[in-house]
């Protein structure tokens, strides 16, 4: 009715025509992306496949994609593991530690993700330098296999030291070995390779040998151990930094990271630096910013998926 | 109705007061700040128009609303037909009647502001187009023909929505790319819930949805497809509207510490990823409960940002500012709401240096003292600092609030067009064509950070130059 009243208003013969505007929201359900495959490397470590075909046909080692889960979800960068253009899909790797990430481990093929963006950063800086050594600690190495593979392809004898806590976060080494033309493990406790951290293994081959090219990528303090050790050396080294980020496209400056003396975005100026310049301690000190928050929100997500869980096991008893 | 009374009579009616929530009410909340005029509000508010023959008004408008014909309507309650004049010019009034800075672009060349106070055009203009979408909804105009040209678009802010919203009635396939994972821009990331409501600026996508625009998000041009990429594949013509979106900083010690936020992390925080609705969001933002809040600037953003730590709990909110409150950017009825609210205004202050705890947590800032030297090329008198005056005021979060540059991926992704010294790109005033064929762009990424009604212009601007282009014009060989 009340539509009529203003039909016939003076106002009807203009060129406007009237309609109550209709919602044809074109991105919804197309720009979800799929998991096409999910499955466990090690204890809380996650490997996904998701169709992103537009990023897979572009991506380069080093680059990151900004995920966000649905539309309450926080907005996370994730190294690109690997891609597969062919099949346009990218390989994701993500290690469980806050809500966002648990939530996504829980997630299996056939699920959706709302948002995936990117191929986001500077590729990684690749020559054949000659003897190249990737390190990578934990879920590092999942970061530390594009540039490995890339190394390779550059005609560099590569070595990889692949570091974990115990045998079970050991991961990739069958990829790895598959490329690599060493490669050496080395686990805290001994129970698998050799006993001891990456950085253990990397001096005994600095000592044996010429090397000309260090990458390293794990947890803060592996990165900064690394990277003392070459600096005696004098040995280029690069290292991957892991800060919280907003959008990933250097608006923000929530990411922002002091090398060489300097502030730098590491979304839009990385995330690759040289090691011997970065500040590892503000990083390290910025990364804690939300610890507070971020352990709320887990224990409030974990109380949820044991209700959740239990609501499920007393519905099928 | 309208012609009944008497110029004189009209300038007796005072300005009508925006009703608004109540400030102690509304510091605890994130609802909108004015609640809009009633119709009888409006009616009253546009008899004061005393419609002049030669408006002056029209002249103070960036894009040059026919304001006395549209405020004639509203007398006459004719409020649809006043928002499809208000319309003809300004595509999106529900947004500018909210931001705009009217006091020093159409009311401060109101006649009846001579002698008194100005009309309320601003609030007018909102009325109208709320009045619009809440009853019968946001109208749709028709299309031409479609022509079969593609056009692309890049950003979705004011800038890229109004060139959409006029491409697409003339008939072109109009695709508009935005990196984020919503739409609008500044309006959805910078501009807080409480100044100008999500939902509104939802209504304005929704209804280019229905028109036929097509929009892609996640989508950084630079990275997902260069500009070339576009133009490759199958765009006739490109449109750039990235906005600024490169936070300065003050480039003092402490800067990294922890608590310290460009404006853009910090609203974006909060009102895009909804920080404030944390943890049913999982974006978390500093806890500002009972702490102390510096905000640096004084433009729109430095307001924005101190009135949300407000809300956020902040038990003192500082806006920090190196010149005197005369010469403060924002919006006037911002900083009154500000100040309404128990913001602290520091004035002709500089921050010098940051310093914090052991385990890196912001504590405190040095300011020095300024005093106004000669006015330097803004026309604004210069700050000049103090020797010897630093003092220390103890904060637990700051927020750096003092513009933005041009953020370099466009620049660097597409090397063959002009960009200034500042990575601007350098487009025409009139028809906002670049030193590349084919290649248009507009808004902040042109002027630098300035307003939603200038990117909104330039929107428009380039939408009648790039239909020329499609249409067969060179515009390119005029040069
Ligand atoms: C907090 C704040 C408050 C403000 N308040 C007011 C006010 O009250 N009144 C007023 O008139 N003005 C105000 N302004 C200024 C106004 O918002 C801007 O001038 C206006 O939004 C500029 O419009 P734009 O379309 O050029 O760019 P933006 O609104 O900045 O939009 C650009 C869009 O492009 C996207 N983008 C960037 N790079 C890429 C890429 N490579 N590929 C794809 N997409 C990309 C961005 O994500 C963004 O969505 C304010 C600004 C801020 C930050
Ligand atoms: S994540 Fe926002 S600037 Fe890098």
């Amino acid at each position: 009715m009340l539509k009529n009243k203003y039909l016939e208003s003076s106002w009807g013969t203009s060129k406007w025509h009237y309609s109550w505007y209709r919602v044809f929201d074109i991105n919804n359900g197309f720009n979800m992306h799929k998991i096409i495959s999910a499955e466990f490397l090690a204890p809380n470590i996650k490997r996904f496949e998701i169709s992103a075909p537009k990023i897979a046909e572009k991506r380069k080692a080093g680059q990151f994609v900004i995920i966000r889960i649905n539309e309450v979800g926080e907005r996370i960068p994730l190294t690109i593991a690997d891609s597969d253009s062919s099949r346009g899909t990218i390989t994701i790797i993500v290690q469980g530690i806050g809500k966002t990430t648990k939530e996504l481990n829980s997630l299996v093929a056939g699920d959706y993700i709302s948002d995936v963006v990117g191929p986001l950063g500077k590729p990684s800086h690749i020559e054949n330098f000659g003897t190249a050594i990737s390190i990578g600690g934990g879920v590092g190495t999942a970061i530390a296999y594009p540039t490995a593979v890339a190394l390779k392809e550059a005609g560099n004898h590569t070595i990889s030291i692949i570091g974990g806590r115990t045998k079970e976060f050991v991961i990739l080494e069958k990829e790895m070995k598959e490329i690599c033309d060493e490669v050496f493990i080395t686990t805290d406790d001994g129970s698998y390779g050799k006993h001891g951290f990456v950085t253990d293994k990397l001096k005994e081959l600095i000592k044996q040998r010429k090397i000309d090219f260090v990458l390293a990528i794990g947890p803060i303090p592996m990165m900064k151990a690394v990277a003392e050790v070459t600096r005696e050396k004098n040995i280029p080294t690069v290292v991957s930094l892991n800060p919280v980020m907003v959008d990933g496209t250097g608006m923000c400056g929530g990411c922002r990271a002091t090398v060489d003396g300097k502030t730098i975005f590491v979304c839009v100026d990385g995330p690759e630096f040289d090691a011997h310049k970065v500040d590892f301690e503000t990083l390290g000190r910025r990364n804690g910013t939300y610890l507070m928050q971020e352990s709320d929100a887990l224990k409030n997500y974990e109380c949820e998926s044991e209700k959740a869980l239990s609501q499920k096991l007393t519905a099928t008893n | 109705m309208s012609g009944k009374i008497s110029n004189k009579e009209r300038m007796k009616i005072p300005r009508q007061l925006m009703p608004e929530q109540d400030s102690s009410i509304r510091r605890t909340n994130f609802n909108e700040v004015n609640l809009g005029f009633t119709e009888e509000l409006a009616k009253m508010e546009a008899m004061r128009c005393i419609q002049c023959p030669k408006p002056s008004c029209v002249e103070g408008c960036p894009v040059g609303v026919k304001i006395g014909d549209f405020i004639a309507l509203v007398a006459d309650g004719n409020y649809l037909g006043a928002a499809a004049k208000l319309k003809e010019d300004n595509l999106l009034p529900a947004i500018c009647g909210r931001v705009c800075p009217q006091e020093e672009q159409c009311e401060v060349k109101c006649v009846t502001g001579k002698k008194g106070e100005p009309v309320a055009i601003g609030r007018l203009e909102r009325f109208v187009a709320d009045y619009e979408r809440e009853t019968v909804g946001i109208r749709q105009p028709e299309l031409k023909p479609k022509t079969g040209k593609k056009v692309a678009i890049v950003g979705s802010g004011p800038a890229g929505l109004s060139c959409a919203g006029d491409l697409i009635q003339m008939g072109h396939d109009v695709t508009v790319f935005e990196a984020l994972h919503d739409l609008g821009g500044v309006l959805i990331y910078g501009i807080p819930e409480f100044r100008l409501p999500k939902s509104i600026v939802k209504a304005e996508i929704d209804s280019l949805k229905a028109l036929g625009v097509e929009f892609k998000t996640n989508s950084v041009i630079g990275f997902t497809d260069t500009v070339d990429e576009l133009l490759a594949n199958g765009y006739d013509s490109v449109f750039i509207a990235v906005g600024a979106g490169l936070p300065y900083f003050l480039n003092i010690p402490g800067e990294n510490l922890n608590g310290v936020y460009s404006s853009n992390e910090f609203l974006t925080r909060v009102n895009l990823m909804k920080a404030y609705r944390f943890p049913e969001y999982d974006t978390p933002v500093f806890n500002c409960k009972d702490k102390n809040v510096a905000v640096f600037g004084g433009g729109n953003t430095a307001m924005d940002a101190v009135r949300t730590s407000k809300r956020l709990g902040a038990k003192n909110s500082y806006i920090i500012y190196r010149r005197s409150d005369v010469e403060m950017p924002a919006r006037e009825e911002e900083i009154h709401h500000a100040k309404e609210e128990g913001i602290e205004f520091i004035f002709l202050s500089n921050p010098v240096k940051f310093t914090g705890d052991k385990d890196g947590w912001l504590r405190s800032v040095t300011l020095q003292r300024m005093e106004l030297g000669e006015p330097d090329a803004s026309g604004r008198r210069r700050p000049i600092p103090v020797s010897g005056s630093e003092y220390d005021i103890p904060i637990d979060m700051a927020v750096i609030a003092i513009g933005n540059g041009s953020n370099p991926i466009i620049q660097k992704t597409t090397p063959d067009m002009n960009y200034n010294k500042w990575g601007n790109i350098v487009a025409d005033e009139t028809t906002m064509r670049t030193s590349k064929v084919g290649v248009f762009a507009g808004g902040d990424i042109v002027t630098g950070g300035a307003t939603v009604i200038l990117a909104m212009g330039a929107g428009r601007k380039a939408a009648s130059a790039i239909n020329r282009y499609l249409l067969g014009e060179d515009l390119w060989l005029q040069s």
